[in-house]
């Protein structure tokens, strides 16, 4: 019986509604009880939703907006914690919502799974993932001139902490410098061209590159940062793989995360994408102490993403997707689209609010919405 | 060897810096080196640094030694005596200049019973450590640094009594306060700088109190009352200034009353003030567009053939007339001839201001705010003793601005009017605030300056006790009078169309981008319309190649000058910047197509 009152509901509203009041109301309640409860819900669910013509991209334009202004530039410290310096407050907003490619201080939140997560072993761990180059394992690096060959001076104190061997860095040396013979001598290994009149330069290039030569951990993860949050440990890195870092057996994958969009919509997809830019943006608003609804933040990644793609609030993003040449041209470039418009014709049907500003006529929102219509 | 830089040259080393640092100063204090000439030694770097250079800042100490200033009471007597001059201390040695690099080498007292064996140098005077302005704040180093500095900036923007020959002045934008005095709490520098022959502020009694929200804000309630009796009146000068140019082809401007035929004659009611020789009369009661100076200039473009083929005269119309807004009475007027020869007349007209709601006062301590409410005098709060005060501060101005000289003020203001003395306030070397409480005592008031108060409304006792004091307020030069601006028509633009900016040329306030964004928020599509109407137009477009068309008045007629006088015309409504923007289009070379639809 009261499954059907339900039943009825379905198409009038939301899922996630419904269950909601049938989580609510206890068993055994009258039919005409409940039906009586599901239309007062639906009744104030009408009410809650928008009109149309309702503007909500400037309503959360302006609500982001407003509070954006009153935000500190300067990041807070706290003295005597140990803490990576992540971009926070304006640049960071900006940075999300102009979809840039390339961050400026990517990081990765690293879940781990029992009993990693309860603290074992969490500094060999977090050690494990930092990525390591052959100049982290070395006390010196020269080039000698006279002999024109590299010297490595090994660091004998971290090569004793085992997790790398004298063997393997010298098989690594092996395979990355070509046109080079490697050898051991009793103290130090040597790096010597084949070519012997090789250019001093050429060598001296060697040797950096040699310092760069890829050993152990995650690539891309040059910090790590175990800390314990809400009793349970985790590791924060600044640079981030999040595909290298998914496939450690000891990380929780449901949880872990990276703070780089376009890295999260090649991996788990522009939901996912989405969802990062909500949290992102949500995380610096909260963190200033700033009251923003978290819809107005939806709304925006909703734009930014609904393409499949991810398309930042510029002129090459969502901007150049305008339909109308007017609209674009009233917000950046305008001679760029002008003339483009021009040589292909482009034909503007004064659809949207900004050009029918310039036009000095009723904009298509609110009240410029309802139109007559008669019969032909 | 440590090297030795001139100027931030090398020029040669030494062995022992130290030693010839020592001798080079004194060789300075004998007058052997110039006085403005400044050595460090920088002992990390090992440079010895010798600065002869322009634009560093220096400045004069007393020199130390053994725990004694060289200056002694004799010089002082000497100096009294005006049997020598400061530059004779500097000449020897008693007192010398250093610069920053030379100051990080010295230990300076501020006062004299400070004085230990490490100490080098000695302040002549604790004040010198501000500036000129900043010293005439009294008690200012009671005050929160910030307030200090915008309190010395105030004072630089008050009216005052400038000048005594201002009557054969023509100066720009000049405001002269009426009966401008000398303030009862004062510091040396009032005495020094002749202060009292050119003051700029008058002593008032204000009481800290809040008064039916009237001085929020910073706000202040003034006592009508004391308008009345001439607080803070101002005169204002502006000399409006014409000259009869010369140009080329032996034509000259022609100072005098317009002929009616001339170019851009105005109206003969706008002309009536002027004498025969084309100038007003002293003593006129001027308005907004009334003629001060008449004048006809030659035509411009003496080529252009109706100037000679016309017999009229073509003169143009250049008068000198009062500008929007402005008013005044003609107080001098002056005939004269400038550097060429040319006749130049320049009139000054006058103008009283009486303060008004929206003018701006403050006193010494950045406490500056505008008048929010004139209450008349029998409404103002006043005292036991009958004292009703000039000016009602808000006390909420107070903590967060911690302006404590302001408070200090206010209670020197008292002490000195009620014993007819002058407080001396100069920073850090004030009468102490202890001995103007023991004199408040003594003349019968409570020591901690606050007083019994009623309101004068309904005769009732405050709960509170209310502080008084007098204090020195100033006028500052923005008055309202000079700025008030609104409009609802009124001139446009040439180009757009658009109303002009700015209230010299009684322009819109302009409705912005994010104003505008507002409407649209509110979906207030229709005002949001209205709003932007400034510059509507009506053009005919032609229906076929969509180019505006041209209409023809004679014949009542539109026509496309494209697709010829057959084709359809509609008329439709547009913003005028929006047909600007199509014709800069055309001039680019781009087709802007207008494809008609009927709406409905």
């Amino acid at each position: 019986m009261a499954k059907k009152i339900y039943e009825k509901y379905e198409d009038k509203l939301p899922l996630k509604i419904i269950e909601e009041v049938k989580s609510e109301i206890p068993k055994k309640t009258k039919a005409s009880i409940i039906k009586k409860i599901l239309d007062d819900v639906y009744k104030e669910f009408k009410q809650s939703s928008l009109e149309p013509g309702e503007s909500i991209g400037i309503i959360s334009a302006e609500s982001i907006g407003e509070p954006s202004t009153q935000m500190t530039l300067n990041t807070f410290h706290f003295a005597g914690v140990a803490e990576m310096n992540v971009t926070v407050g304006l640049p960071r907003i900006i940075e999300i919502l102009d979809g840039r490619k390339t961050i400026k201080t990517p990081t990765m939140e690293i879940y781990l799974k029992k009993p990693y997560s309860e603290g074992k072993e969490i500094k060999k761990i977090a050690k494990s993932i930092k990525q390591t180059t052959i100049q982290d394992y070395v006390e010196e690096i020269s080039v000698e001139i006279t002999e024109s060959k590299i010297k490595i001076k090994l660091d004998k104190e971290i090569l004793k902490e085992g997790v790398v061997d004298e063997k393997k860095i010298l098989s690594l040396l092996k395979k990355k410098a070509k046109g080079y013979n490697v050898k051991q001598d009793r103290k130090e290994l040597l790096v010597i061209p084949k070519d012997e009149d090789k250019n001093i330069g050429e060598i001296y290039r060697m040797k950096e590159k040699i310092k760069e030569i890829y050993v152990t951990g995650v690539k891309d993860v040059t910090q790590v940062l175990p800390v314990k949050r809400k009793g349970e440990f985790m590791i924060i890195t600044s640079g981030n793989n999040l595909k290298d870092v998914l496939k450690l057996d000891f990380v929780d994958k449901t949880r872990t995360r990276s703070n780089d969009i376009y890295e999260i919509r090649k991996i788990l997809g522009i939901e996912a994408a989405r969802q990062v830019i909500i949290n992102e943006v949500f995380k610096v608003i909260e963190n200033q102490g700033l009251n923003v609804d978290i819809r107005h933040i939806m709304l925006v990644a909703d734009t930014m993403t609904a393409s499949g793609k991810i398309r930042g609030i510029t002129r090459y993003g969502i901007i150049s997707e305008k339909s109308s040449v007017l609209a674009r041209a009233a917000f950046e470039t305008p001679m760029k689209h002008l003339i483009n418009a021009s040589l292909i014709g482009e034909l503007d049907d004064l659809n949207s609010v900004i050009e029918n500003v310039m036009l000095n006529q009723p904009v298509p929102a609110g009240t410029g919405m309802p139109t007559l219509v008669t019969k032909k | 060897m440590s090297e030795i830089y001139l100027n931030g040259k090398f020029i040669a080393d030494t062995d022992k810096p130290k030693d010839l640092m020592k001798k080079f100063i004194e060789e300075r204090r004998n007058g052997q080196v110039p006085y403005s000439v400044n050595i460090h030694y920088d002992e990390i770097m090992d440079q010895v640094k010798i600065e002869s250079s322009h634009g560093r800042a220096i400045r004069p100490l007393v020199v130390v030694k053994n725990k004694k200033p060289l200056l002694t009471s004799k010089h002082l007597e000497q100096l009294a005596n005006n049997e020598i001059s400061f530059s004779d201390l500097l000449r020897q040695g008693v007192i010398e200049y250093l610069d920053a690099m030379e100051e990080e080498e010295a230990l300076i007292a501020f006062y004299e019973d400070e004085l230990t064996e490490e100490h080098t140098h000695l302040e002549i005077l604790p004040l010198a450590i501000v500036g000129l302005c900043t010293s005439l704040v009294p008690y200012g180093n009671f005050n929160q640094s910030t307030r200090l500095n915008a309190g010395s900036k105030n004072q630089k923007q008050a009216l005052g009594f400038y000048v005594s020959n201002y009557l054969v002045r023509l100066d720009m934008d000049v405001n002269l306060l009426h009966t401008a005095q000398f303030p009862i709490v004062k510091t040396i520098m009032h005495d020094y700088s002749d202060y009292s022959s050119h003051p700029s502020g008058q002593n008032v009694v204000v009481a800290v109190l809040s008064y039916d929200g009237y001085n929020m804000e910073d706000a202040i309630v003034i006592n009508r009352g004391s308008i009345e009796r001439g607080f803070a009146r101002s005169t204002y000068y502006r000399p409006i200034i014409s000259e009869e140019l010369r140009y080329s082809g032996g034509l000259i401007d022609e100072i005098s009353i317009p002929d009616k035929d001339v170019k851009g004659y105005k109206s003969e009611r706008d002309y009536r003030f002027l004498e025969d020789d084309g100038i007003i009369f002293p003593e006129s009661k001027v308005k907004e567009g009334d003629v001060i100076i008449g004048k006809t200039s030659p035509p411009r473009f003496l080529s252009s053939l109706d100037e000679y083929n016309l017999a009229t005269s073509s003169r143009r119309e250049s008068s000198m007339s009062l500008k929007h807004g402005e008013k005044g009475i003609i107080d001098f007027v002056l005939i004269t001839e400038n550097q060429e020869g040319n006749k130049l007349v320049q009139v000054r007209v006058r103008d009283t201001k009486v303060p008004e709601i929206g003018d701006k006062f403050t006193s010494r301590h950045g406490q500056k705010g505008i008048i929010g409410m004139i209450v008349p005098s029998e409404d103002v709060p006043f005292s036991a003793s009958g004292i009703v005060p000039d000016i009602l501060f808000n006390p909420h101005g107070i903590p967060s601005r911690m302006t404590m000289a302001h408070l200090i003020e206010m209670l020197g203001g008292k002490v000195g009017a009620l014993s007819g003395r002058f407080v001396d306030g100069t920073p850090f070397d004030s009468e102490p605030q202890e001995k103007l409480r023991k004199e408040l005592l003594a003349l019968g008031f409570k020591d901690d300056g606050t007083e019994t108060f009623y309101s004068a409304k309904t005769g009732k006792k405050f709960k509170a006790k209310i502080y008084v004091g007098n204090m020195y307020y100033l006028k500052l030069k923005h008055m309202v009078s000079n700025k008030v601006h609104a409009r609802a028509r009124g001139p446009i633009q040439l180009l757009t169309r658009q109303p002009t900016e700015g209230r010299a040329k009684e322009g819109g306030l302009r409705l912005g981008e994010m104003e505008k964004d507002t409407f649209i928020a509110h979906g207030s599509s229709l005002l949001l319309k209205e709003r932007f109407d400034s510059d509507r137009t009506v053009v005919p477009v032609c229906n076929e190649c969509g180019i505006i068309a041209i209409y023809n008045e004679f014949k009542n007629k539109s026509y496309c000058p494209i697709c010829g006088d057959n084709s359809p015309v509609s008329n439709i409504e547009l913003s005028y910047a929006f047909k600007l923007m199509l014709d800069e289009f055309k001039s680019l070379g781009i087709y802007p197509k207008l494809i008609l639809k009927n709406k409905y």
